[in-house]
């Protein structure tokens, strides 16, 4: 294919080869970078909690005082723990994606500050029940479970287990079994790591799985809030039913629907906002691809209609119509070509106002040659149809009104 | 003239359907996708206060001992310990003043039979109501005597009013909450602040670690010190540089906890009460109660924006659809200039017989227009599907979303501006064409 004379002919019309062309670079660059908000957001909701999310739920209750815990406990425990299919119960602090309790800044010299951590505080066969997966070290022994002090919301000095991703953050490079850490006056030593173990928080980042599981007895601050472990079939189930009972066996306190759900329950209702932006961001580009695709289609469509009788004389002096299609193939392909190469760029500049002012990693480079792709087909796509108009054009309108 | 021109866009128009047709739709669409996201975007960063909010302020100080032990922040934290909130409430430097503090509390009504709630409570003082405007329905605020005395006194909102008493005059009845019974002195009429900007300290923008700021207000109000009396041991602290002795209880404890709202009906008054605090930081650091003096008081919508109270999703989204309009944009300008160039032996003859430039132009542009119009009308359309779609969707601010006259206007005048904007540069090239060139090829 000669490529010369299509870039004379371009050469006639540049303000509309320059129009479209920019049009390609915007799609570009909005292309690529909604595409990448998209997967960091699918990636956000694909984090890993590291517990049996399918077989757990928790039931949350409100208005009760302290000197009432130990009651409350033992009464919603025993009345949980009867309804049919519930595998076990157990007093925890929180659960992932529940409401957020127990965070906490923690200092390893009492001097600097450390970091802000999630702590889960919970009572012995809390993490069988999660399903925790033991990488290093010892899980805590029944002796370390002990009853949490009045007035004091976190066991003041525990044996307890941290993350790898929180052990790498306060301890890098050096094993963290035996380490102490604080928050104010309570001290913690590490005696074992766990594989993944998100907090409530899950505010994304690293910062989601930065927790440390702290064993106690139920009582005291450690009230309120159940974990329901069942067998996924009957989970929901199980729910409805516990969300009934607690009427009956707690009557002097609120249950508070919201957060009394299964894990999956709440996991979706966690990203819920992540879902909604990326359906929109779906949709903008569905929309933005047939709009960049109509723009080409009406354009080639003009300029078929402005050259049949060129088109006409082509084929009257032996082209054939593969000639014909293949000219306005390249044609289009070297628009989009060079709407792509300004795209790129653009594609950059917006990918670094948006690291700016929304907290965006940088676009990878492999997300350029994807794009371009995609484009270059959305435009041979939709310069197919007046392309084979035009190579459809015969011969013999050449002699016409010439 | 333009009647004349109205009726020939009409018949160019219909000339080509396919072509006109897509050019309908791609502004439709892409003022479709603004004008959704602008639509958001104004409800959820309009004033909530129009009239009043430029005289109501922020103040914050700094009670931490050391600001680099707990995280890195470059403004004192946004929310005050009770101590400092009530000396410089009770010092009444401003026209008016009110501290806020909202808590869970339950909640029961002997003359109901609806079952024990938990609801969200806003312990306040009593100038809060006349300051922010809040209409009543029945009844009346509690008077400052009611904060000094710590009365047993509440306000409910309508939608409390309704649950509980059916929307009655329910002033003079009880409530009971937790332990204690209040008497109910008002009854407040709908009201919806949005956002919720007196109690937006750490909203979502702050990694969501504070309330809804587009929530509801709290269904229950009680004085400042009753609500603190009666709730005691279920209040949430912002944030701690120590633990508090007792959880729930932060009275005198090393948190933040406290909200503080003045009036300042002026500048010079604004710049008084800025001294003001200065001096009070002075002077409780001369007492050792303070080792911080920095000290911060924005107005309400500086207030908002510095807690970046808009959703970032939402500008986020804004932003991408304007760059879609500006994509649609493009593809107009393309598809007008193919319209009327492909025309060019009929200008040729306008020109011919005596048809200046601008007549040309005039008449390209009103077909423009015209274009614009009818894509406005499609664009409204797709509007109102595109806010349905988003009150669909679950976020914290769907069930707000609606098109007021003010968005609708803007959307047909952001319509027709957006084409003759496309038409312009088409209708120029049109206008210049030289009659003689076009004459010899028909």
């Amino acid at each position: 294919m000669h490529i010369r004379p299509i870039l004379v002919a371009l050469r006639k019309h540049k303000l509309a080869t320059f129009l479209i062309a920019m049009e390609i670079a915007l799609a570009c660059a909005v292309l690529c970078n909604a595409v990448f908000i998209i997967a960091n957001r699918l990636s956000a909701m694909n984090i890993v909690t590291g517990v049996d999310e399918a077989s757990l739920g928790e039931i949350v209750v409100t208005g009760f005082e302290p000197k009432e815990a130990s009651d409350l406990n033992a009464r919603m425990i025993a009345g949980l723990a009867a309804i049919p299919g519930v595998e076990s119960v157990h007093a925890v602090s929180s659960v992932p994606f529940g409401p957020q309790a127990g965070v906490a800044g923690v200092t390893l010299d009492h001097k600097h500050y450390g970091t802000v951590i999630d702590y889960y505080v919970g009572d012995s066969g809390t993490i069988k029940a999660l399903g925790l997966e033991l990488v290093a070290g010892a899980m805590p022994d029944a002796d370390d479970y002990q009853a949490i002090p009045d007035k004091a919301w976190l066991p003041p000095s525990a044996r307890v287990l941290v993350t790898r991703a929180l052990a790498d953050r306060l301890w890098p490079g050096e094993s963290p079994l035996g380490k102490m850490f604080w928050t104010g006056p309570y001290q913690y030593r590490v005696i074992g790591v766990v594989a993944n173990f998100m907090g409530a928080a899950a505010n994304g980042g690293g910062r989601a799985e930065w927790s440390a599981f702290v064993p106690a007895l139920p009582g005291g601050t450690l009230a309120g809030t159940y974990q329901i472990r069942a067998n996924p079939q009957d989970l929901e189930r199980v729910m409805t039913e516990a969300r009934k009972t607690v009427a009956t066996i707690a009557p002097d306190v609120v249950l508070d629907h919201e957060n009394s759900q299964s894990i999956p329950v709440l996991r979706a209702a966690h990203f819920a906002t992540d879902r909604a932006m990326a359906g929109m961001l779906i949709g903008v580009i569905a929309a933005l691809l047939g709009v960049t695709a109509l723009g080409i289609v009406g354009l080639a469509s003009f300029w078929v209609a402005q050259r049949r009788k060129q088109i006409g004389i082509r084929r009257a002096i032996g082209a054939t119509r593969g000639d014909i299609l293949r000219y306005f193939q390249t044609e289009n392909f070297l628009i989009v070509t060079f709407g792509i190469v300004i795209g790129m760029l653009l594609a950059f500049v917006l990918n670094a106002v948006l690291m700016k002012f929304y907290e965006l990693p940088h676009l990878p480079l492999y997300y350029l040659p994807i794009g371009a792709l995609a484009l270059w087909g959305l435009g041979q796509l939709a310069v197919l149809g007046p392309a084979l108009r035009a190579a459809a054009v015969p011969p013999v309108v050449a002699t016409r009104s010439v | 003239m333009f009647g004349y021109y109205f009726n020939l866009a009409m018949l160019s128009l219909k000339r080509n359907k396919v072509l006109t047709a897509l050019m309908v739709l791609a502004i439709a669409v892409g003022i479709g996708a603004s004008m959704t996201t602008l639509t958001v975007m104004h409800i959820l960063s309009g004033d909530p206060l129009p009239g009043r909010s430029t005289h109501l302020y922020y103040p914050q100080v700094d009670p931490t001992p050391d600001n680099s032990y707990y995280g890195h922040h470059k403004y004192p934290l946004p929310m005050m310990d009770d101590r400092s909130a009530v000396d410089l409430w009770s010092a009444h430097r401003a026209d008016r003043q009110a501290l806020v503090v909202d808590s869970a509390v339950k909640v029961r009504s002997p003359d109901s039979s609806l079952p024990l709630m938990m609801l969200g409570m806003t312990s306040t003082t009593a100038d809060f109501f006349p300051m922010f405007g809040v209409p009543f329905e029945y009844g009346s605020a509690w008077t400052p005597a009611d904060d000094a005395g710590h009365a047993r006194v509440a306000v409910i909102s309508s939608n409390l009013n309704a649950r509980l008493f059916g929307g009655k005059d329910s002033v003079g009845k009880t409530l009971r909450l937790k332990d204690s019974d209040v008497r109910i002195v008002g009854v407040l009429k709908p009201w919806r602040p949005i956002p919720r900007f007196y109690s937006v300290a750490g909203g979502i923008g702050a990694n969501g670690q504070g309330a809804d700021p587009y929530a509801k207000p709290e269904d229950v109000f009680t004085p400042y010190f009753t609500g603190l009396e009666i709730n005691d041991g279920n209040f949430q602290q912002y944030t701690c540089w120590g633990n508090p002795p007792v959880p729930g209880h932060l009275e005198n404890s090393p948190c933040v906890w406290v909200s503080l709202w003045v009036e300042l009906g002026s500048a010079a008054k604004a710049s008084a009460y800025r001294d003001f605090m200065a001096n009070y930081v002075q002077q409780q650091k001369a007492l050792g109660r303070f080792q911080q003096t920095d000290t911060r008081m924005l107005d309400l919508m500086g207030w908002l924006d510095a807690e970046h109270v808009i959703p970032s999703d939402a500008q986020l989204q804004m932003w991408l659809a304007f760059a879609f309009l500006a994509i649609c944009l493009f593809n107009t300008v393309g598809l007008l200039l193919a319209k009327f160039l492909r025309r060019g032996g009929e200008i040729g003859v306008r020109r011919a017989l005596g048809a200046s430039h601008r007549a040309v132009f005039a008449q390209c542009l009103t077909e423009a227009g015209l274009i614009g119009f009818i894509g406005g009308v499609g664009g409204w359309l797709l509007t109102l599907v595109g806010l349905w779609l988003v009150r669909r969707q679950q976020t914290p601010y769907s069930d707000l979303v609606h098109m007021d006259t003010a968005m609708f206007t803007m959307t047909i005048g952001l319509a027709i501006a957006v084409s003759l904007l496309a038409g312009t540069l088409p209708a120029l090239r049109a206008s210049r064409i030289a009659p003689a060139l076009q004459l010899k090829t028909l």
